[in-house]
């Protein structure tokens, strides 16, 4: 596949925040009934090869666009903003301030009586927090104020992060 | 230059012939071979009309004496060199031997580190060679029903398998002289068999989520898949590939052992009896309340209650495995549409009974558990290997378990996420801790767990020739690829210097390039000409492959994507690929022409590739435009 496509072009979708999912489903798959490696199962090696390497591109490209923190990252990637790295922090104090008070709230869940109940009024707080960045993003992003952007990227990192550890809870709870 | 014959479209100059293709299935207890004849898949049965091949080979000092029916015979009489449930130990290293425990009633020999063999009379067999022996079984079963040499085999895998188990499972087939079109993973055969996709979507955003809980006789699987017109993706998948009716069975043998009091150390003999008894009782069980036992001279009841406090746990464990897979899925159980029941496990009323508890439906059971992955396994096969051009149906599958590498102090970082579609590429940047440092030890690990000591190690290697320079300036750039089987490869490079060292990296429990080609060449060492005769055949089928291919290509796209000189160099290589196909007996001069068109060919593919993107897009919005 041509290299230098981004990963929305290789979908035809503009280059921007709001991606409607249902199409971009629906034209992956459509993508890869024509590349996917079993199509070219009875090809030569070179062409299988082909067909393993454009398929992985684009299973990348799919999974960036579709999880909305990969996506923020990679949007800020195209205008040279590098956020690959886990150590970038914001610099909000009262925002760090409110991630520590949650998670201070969230290691007295475990082991407390009504874990679950706790739990799950955490997770929509958290659900909210994150919902709310992703908009500030967006805005910030769609005036082209990427440092801003930037800024709430590393914000939704530590928004998403917390989510992911109320599940991780939630799990072992239901001792999964 | 010689004029070329261009043939009319769709008019092949060779009448299209139709492949043998074959769908196996390479279980624990009873393993299957099926093929798609007439548009529907049937199981290819022995000569006494016999679906199941028991997974079972019996060795004796020669050799291998009888797989199947005939080898399980030997299964009391000469237990330890008879081996069955061998599917358990593919891919596994020693120490993996050991928590197995006693449930192995086999002596190993044990290099520490390599690949574990099991004594046998014959000497110590890996069970690599052994499940090749299965495997070699049913492909002559297949080549003598379908006339002909087989033209390659689509095997199933549990989709929970690891990379070692997978790697292990290609090469017992690359050593059984099969070719392998794709490793499957065994809900998803399920799903193809059940054809679950019919006409039940008009449009492209339609769709459907399906569990297939498939319990074998070692393996359990759990995969969530989304259904949509003529694709089946796999959301999630989850399982443990030590888990099954074989445990259920060793259950009711401790039990029994307890109420005859036969104390903690029974020798294989008694082991052997013991589970006997226990499976036929638990088959039993599936169609009565209790049944009567009569061993050693005691006579004992076993009741389904009793049965279902004995195994209750272990199926408890299955569930747990599908709740996390409909979280990994982000799914929930009252949105899934229908649930699948495969592998002869499931065949007991309470696996059906707790199942359906859980999914709160009814599971879908029509076809035989025991038959449906080969039969799924066929179709894919008759796809892949180019039978049914009309057939739209593509999977898009997952990994099951995490990879990883080591990093400091033991801990892994993983690189490649479970559950991710595959085929995936991913790369990750490491540096250099000391000054001058010029080499880096790579450990490749699987599974879900922060220490590397809890997950399973896949392979060692370094990365050497690093160039000096002060620690944590190197960019060493460790790439994971994951083909659409599912297997890994690695590499490793060096970036800042622009020098570049790359290491592929193989399973350290399979066996490398080197062996299989000694033991292919060990089996065939008293039949040169045979081997020279396959060889031969092996290209001359490619050679026709490839003209039959590029010929069809060049009348769809020649004119459109090649300009004339291209065009004309293409061409001159398929005649002379043509001549060489019709009057050489040398395979190396066919197989170097072959080269010669495909290096010729490359350009051309890849403008056909980019084509199709394109074309497959476009297709899409004309379609929107319609809506």
């Amino acid at each position: 596949m041509n290299n230098s496509k981004n990963f929305f072009e290789i979908f035809s979708l503009a280059v921007a925040w709001e991606v409607d999912i249902e199409q971009l489903d629906i034209k992956f798959r459509a993508l890869q009934k024509a590349l996917h490696p079993d199509r070219y199962a009875n090809k030569n090696d070179f062409e299988k090869r082909l067909a393993v390497q454009t398929a992985a591109t684009i299973n990348q490209a799919y999974e960036t666009i579709k999880n909305p923190l990969s996506r923020a990252q990679y949007l800020l990637e195209l205008v040279d903003l590098d956020a690959s790295q886990e150590t970038h922090i914001t610099s909000d104090g009262q925002f760090l301030m409110d991630q520590m008070l949650l998670r201070e709230a969230l290691s007295e869940i475990r082991g407390s009586e009504n874990a679950r109940e706790a739990l799950v009024s955490l997770s929509i707080e958290a659900q909210q927090t994150a919902a709310k960045i992703q908009s500030e993003f967006a805005s910030q992003y769609q005036q082209k104020a990427f440092n801003k952007a930037f800024e709430s990227l590393a914000k939704m990192q530590f928004a998403i992060k917390f989510i992911d550890d109320i599940n991780e809870l939630e799990a072992e709870l239901e001792d999964l | 230059m010689a004029l070329l014959q261009i043939s009319e479209p769709g008019q092949s100059p060779q009448p299209h012939q139709r492949k043998n293709a074959v769908g196996i299935d390479l279980g624990t207890t009873n393993s299957l071979v099926a093929t798609v004849r007439s548009g529907s898949e049937v199981i290819l049965p022995d000569e006494q009309g016999r679906d199941l091949l028991p997974s079972v080979v019996h060795y004796e000092s020669e050799g291998v004496s009888c797989v199947g029916h005939e080898a399980a015979e030997h299964n009391s009489s000469d237990p330890l060199n008879t081996l069955s449930s061998v599917k358990r130990l593919l891919g596994r290293g020693v120490t993996d031997i050991k928590t197995l425990g006693d449930s192995l009633p086999y002596e190993f020999t044990s290099e520490e580190g390599g690949m574990p063999k099991i004594k046998t009379v014959h000497g110590a067999v890996s069970p690599i060679q052994v499940s090749s022996e299965i495997l070699r079984k049913l492909a002559e079963r297949a080549e003598l029903t379908l006339g002909g040499m087989l033209d390659g085999a689509v095997i199933t895998v549990p989709a929970y398998f690891d990379d070692a188990q997978r790697q292990a499972t290609k090469d017992a087939a690359t050593l059984a002289g099969i070719k392998v079109l794709r490793l499957l993973n065994e809900p998803t055969a399920a799903a193809i068999a059940y054809g679950l996709d019919a006409e039940e979507f008009d449009n492209e955003s339609q769709q459907r989520t399906i569990a297939v809980y498939d319990l074998g006789g070692g393996t359990f699987d759990i995969s969530i898949l989304r259904l949509s017109k003529g694709v089946f993706e796999v959301l999630a998948t989850g399982g443990d590939s030590a888990l099954g009716g074989d445990d259920f069975d060793h259950a009711i043998a401790n039990w029994l052992r307890t109420e005859l009091d036969l104390g903690e150390t029974l020798d294989v003999y008694e082991q052997r009896v013991l589970l006997e008894v226990a499976k036929s009782a638990k088959e039993e069980l599936s169609q009565n309340d209790q049944v009567e036992l009569d061993i050693l001279d005691t006579a004992l009841v076993l009741t389904r209650d009793n049965l279902h406090q004995l195994i209750d746990d272990l199926i408890d464990q299955t569930l747990t495995a599908c709740k996390r897979s409909m979280r990994d899925a982000n799914i929930e159980a009252n949105s899934i549409h229908e649930v699948v029941l495969v592998g002869g496990s499931t065949r007991m009323p309470r696996v059906a009974e707790k199942v359906s508890d859980l999914f709160g439906l009814k599971p879908k059971c029509t076809i035989d558990p025991d038959l449906v992955v080969a039969m799924g396994a066929a179709k894919q096969a008759d796809v892949l290997v180019g039978n049914n051009a009309t057939e739209d149906m593509l999977l898009l599958d997952v990994i099951p378990l995490s990879l990883g590498i080591e990093t400091m102090g033991g801990l892994t970082e993983k690189i490649i996420h479970r559950n991710t579609n595959i085929p995936v590429a991913k790369a990750q940047e490491f540096t250099t801790f000391k000054d001058g440092q010029t080499a880096m030890s790579i450990h490749v690990v699987q599974g879900e767990r922060e220490l590397v000591s809890n997950c399973r190690s896949l392979a060692h290697f370094e990365l050497r020739g690093i160039p000096p320079m002060v620690a944590g300036s190197a960019k060493i750039q460790v790439s994971y690829q994951v083909d659409a089987d599912g297997l890994l490869n690695v590499s490793a490079r060096e970036l800042s210097s622009g020098v570049e060292s790359r290491v592929e990296v193989k399973p350290s429990y399979g066996l490398d390039d080197n062996e299989i080609t000694q033991m292919l060449q060990d089996s065939f060492s008293h039949a040169r000409d045979d081997m020279r005769l396959r060889a031969l055949r092996e290209q001359q089928v490619e050679a026709d492959r490839m003209l039959e291919d590029l010929r069809a290509a060049i009348d769809k796209d020649g004119q459109s994507l090649l300009d004339e000189s291209e065009l004309q160099c293409l061409q001159v290589a398929l005649e002379e690929l043509k001549q060489l196909r019709d009057n050489s007996d040398d395979h190396r001069q066919l197989a170097a022409q072959i080269e010669v068109v495909g290096k010729t060919s490359e350009e051309f593919a890849a403008r056909r590739m980019d084509a199709s993107i394109k074309q497959a897009l476009a297709g899409l919005s004309l379609d929107d435009a319609l809506k």
